[in-house]
């Protein structure tokens, strides 16, 4: 009898939004193989993507409906028998294979709740080695990895690092940030959902690295299923002896505990995240003073979304210096992008910084998924700007992007073609602060509001040249008066609107429009 | 269905959190899964026995989109509304759900079968537009999958 054969299936929500519950349940059902649930490997336009061991392969078919799997069957695909939805060795897809898969070099990989399966592809190798050299040596190895906190504002992690190593305090914490708000970003929830095991040794390497005992993951509400997994690897972790009380023989005591968000995106932002994982409402803070000296319940708190954090492992492990070889000028490492939007092939590119948009997008993502031309392109989220189609050239690097007024953010790159109407998405912008401002400055309380109506009469042509130099006004305010990134950053869409796409703000001109 | 409220079930989620001010957020999410919203009842009781006032605990729930007030319909769906889906459709579908669901965005209908709400992110962005019914999320939803998705979750 020949041995069982071992198909991979991926509980991971967007493969599971688009039916691989289902295609799970039907192999079962209608095969013996051994189903494993996995992450994904992030070509979300595969999914669900099914993988078959054979040999020492895994050979993949995608995308996969309930209703493909007799076929599958029938073309013998447990052996990587000839079907249309054929995809070959995973490994050898370009989109994979092009990649520098670091942070989610397991992602996809494992049964991410199998702790020997983690620690057999180099899981906690990390935390070892952290454990053996020090607080100080792990510092000393996230500085020199020239990591940046990859939440968006790309603060030196190192550095924020030794502020609360340094701080004196009888406790101190350590808080993920996993309130993935930006539209066209999911790289927090792939890593949770995928690999979250890499997230809880970051984080324990944190604590240990500035002297806390406690950490926090605050989740948005939106990720049921992440939640869900992140839960379960906890337990998985604790009872492995890799959280909690004396990790591991070290005598280093580290627990995590997991908070849901409640739908609120300006808790993204760390202090009014802070505010939510006391309980209140997400109302933002005043810096300084910086979470770092002044954190959760007022003492000294580390920050940090969960690609940094899950990006320590690995740095540890493999020394902060040759992390740093890769990546350009001041931006080092890797950064998870994410391609969606109005993309063919939308999904996670981990890759080195210093690629170029356009390289992401059309050698990547295949260009539009409408087939149409690009017309722009939102990169870092709802506060990011509009990049026109004649600047995807652009390197994706922290500095480069700043000059012209953009920002990376979270990596999110959401693709438009030629029919969006950037009017609209510049009135948008506008609207989803108002909606989402926390309401303690004024600026950005109330200057959203204002925004959208100002933009309504630019489209309705009222006044057209006033209401224009009103606009660019009011932005300043926003930039200049905001207390946060929320009120401060959403004219840079607004603004990038009106720069490249002046025509969408012109009164409709007959069939011209 | 959602429970009856019972005064003394809340406690017992209450004290489930230890009864702690601070975990207020997360007490109102065990009071959501129950009860599907936030009762005036159930304002009185957690300030009380969190010994809080009643306006903190507003101050929380009004703040948050999670904590409605209301009953919800007997089935939710959301669809979402940012950037990544917009670039997909997601303002035509759902033009279209308002049109085969009769109700509008933010609106419970009036024989309480469905609320539609709108979303800012499922985390779905490869595939959008995306599209949570009952809290399941489901990618790349066109108009005609929106109609098998309404079927398969009890008609439009």
């Amino acid at each position: 009898m020949r041995s069982k054969r071992v198909v991979y299936v991926p509980n991971e929500t967007s493969a599971v939004s688009l039916g691989a519950n289902e295609v799970a349940e039907a192999i079962a059902d209608k095969t013996d193989a051994v189903i494993v649930r996995n992450g994904s490997r992030g070509m979300c336009w595969l999914e669900p993507m099914v993988e078959v061991v054979v040999g020492a392969e895994r050979i993949a078919y995608g995308p996969v409906t309930p209703e493909d799997v007799d076929g599958l069957i029938e073309s013998d695909f447990l052996n990587g028998g000839k079907h249309d939805l054929l995809l070959g060795p995973t490994e050898e897809i370009p989109y994979l294979k092009n990649q520098d898969r670091w942070t989610f070099q397991r992602c996809g990989l494992i049964n991410p709740l199998d702790l020997a399966a983690y620690l057999e592809h180099g899981g906690f190798s990390g935390l070892t080695h952290a454990l053996e050299s020090g607080p100080r040596g792990v510092l000393e190895q996230v500085k020199k990895s020239g990591l940046r906190g990859r939440g968006g504002a790309g603060f030196p992690t190192g550095i924020k690092w030794q502020t609360v190593a340094d701080a004196k305090a009888d406790q101190k914490y350590v808080t993920c940030n996993a309130d993935e708000g930006d539209s066209g970003t999911f790289s927090d929830r792939m890593l949770m959902e995928g690999d979250p095991l890499t997230l809880i040794e970051g984080m324990i390497i944190a604590g240990f690295a500035v002297g806390a005992s406690r950490g926090y993951v605050y989740l948005r509400s939106e990720y049921p299923l992440t939640r869900d997994i992140f839960e379960k690897a906890l337990k998985v972790a604790r009872a492995g002896g890799w959280l909690g009380d004396d990790i591991q023989g070290s005598g280093f005591d580290f627990d995590i505990d997991l908070h849901l968000g409640a739908g609120s995106y300006v808790c993204g932002e760390e202090t009014a995240m802070l505010e939510s994982l006391e309980g209140k409402a997400g109302v933002i803070r005043y810096k300084p003073p910086l979470p770092a000296v002044e954190g959760l319940f007022g003492k000294p708190t580390v920050v940090n979304n969960v690609i940094t954090l899950a990006s320590v492992p690995n740095i540890i492990a493999m020394s902060g210096d040759r992390y740093a070889e890769h990546g350009v000028d001041r931006s080092k490492g890797t950064l998870a992008f994410q391609l969606a939007g109005n993309v063919r092939r939308g999904g996670l590119v981990e890759k080195a910084f210093g690629v170029s948009l356009r390289n992401l997008i059309e050698d990547f993502g295949g260009g539009t998924a409408s087939g149409r031309p690009i017309r722009a392109v939102q990169v870092g989220g709802p506060l990011g700007a509009y990049v026109p189609a004649a600047q995807l050239d652009i390197l994706l690097d922290y500095e480069k992007f700043a000059e012209i007024g953009a920002m990376i953010g979270h990596g999110g790159i959401v693709v438009f073609d030629d029919t969006v109407d950037m009017a609209a998405q510049a009135r948008f912008a506008m609207e989803f602060c108002a909606i989402e401002s926390c309401g303690k400055c004024t600026p950005c309380r109330i200057g959203a509001v204002r925004g959208v109506e100002v933009i309504d009469r630019i489209i309705a042509n009222e006044n057209r040249e006033a209401n224009l130099d009103l606009l660019d006004e009011l932005c300043d305010t926003m930039i200049d008066g905001s207390l946060c990134a929320m009120g401060g950053m959403t004219p840079f869409p607004v603004r990038s609107a009106v720069k490249y796409f002046p025509e969408d703000f012109m009164p409709p001109a007959g069939d011209n429009k | 269905m959602p429970a009856k409220y019972d005064a003394q079930i809340a406690t017992q989620i209450i004290n489930n959190f230890g009864a702690k001010p601070e975990l207020l957020v997360q007490i109102l999410h065990a009071f959501i899964e129950r009860y599907s919203y936030i009762s005036e009842e159930a304002v009185r009781q957690i300030a009380y026995e969190l010994n809080i006032s009643r306006a903190d605990v507003h101050g929380v729930v009004s703040f948050y989109h999670d904590f409605r007030t209301t009953p919800p319909g007997n089935r939710v769906v959301k669809i979402c509304q940012a950037e990544s889906c917009q670039a997909m459709g997601s303002r035509e579908l759902t033009a279209y759900a308002e049109k085969t669901l009769g109700v509008a965005m933010n609106q419970t209908r009036d024989d309480g079968e469905v609320t539609l709400e709108p979303v800012y992110c499922l985390g779905n962005c490869a595939c959008s537009p995306a599209v949570m019914i009952d809290n399941k999320v489901y990618g790349r939803v066109d108009t005609g999958r929106f109609a098998d998705l309404l079927e398969k979750h009890g008609g439009a």
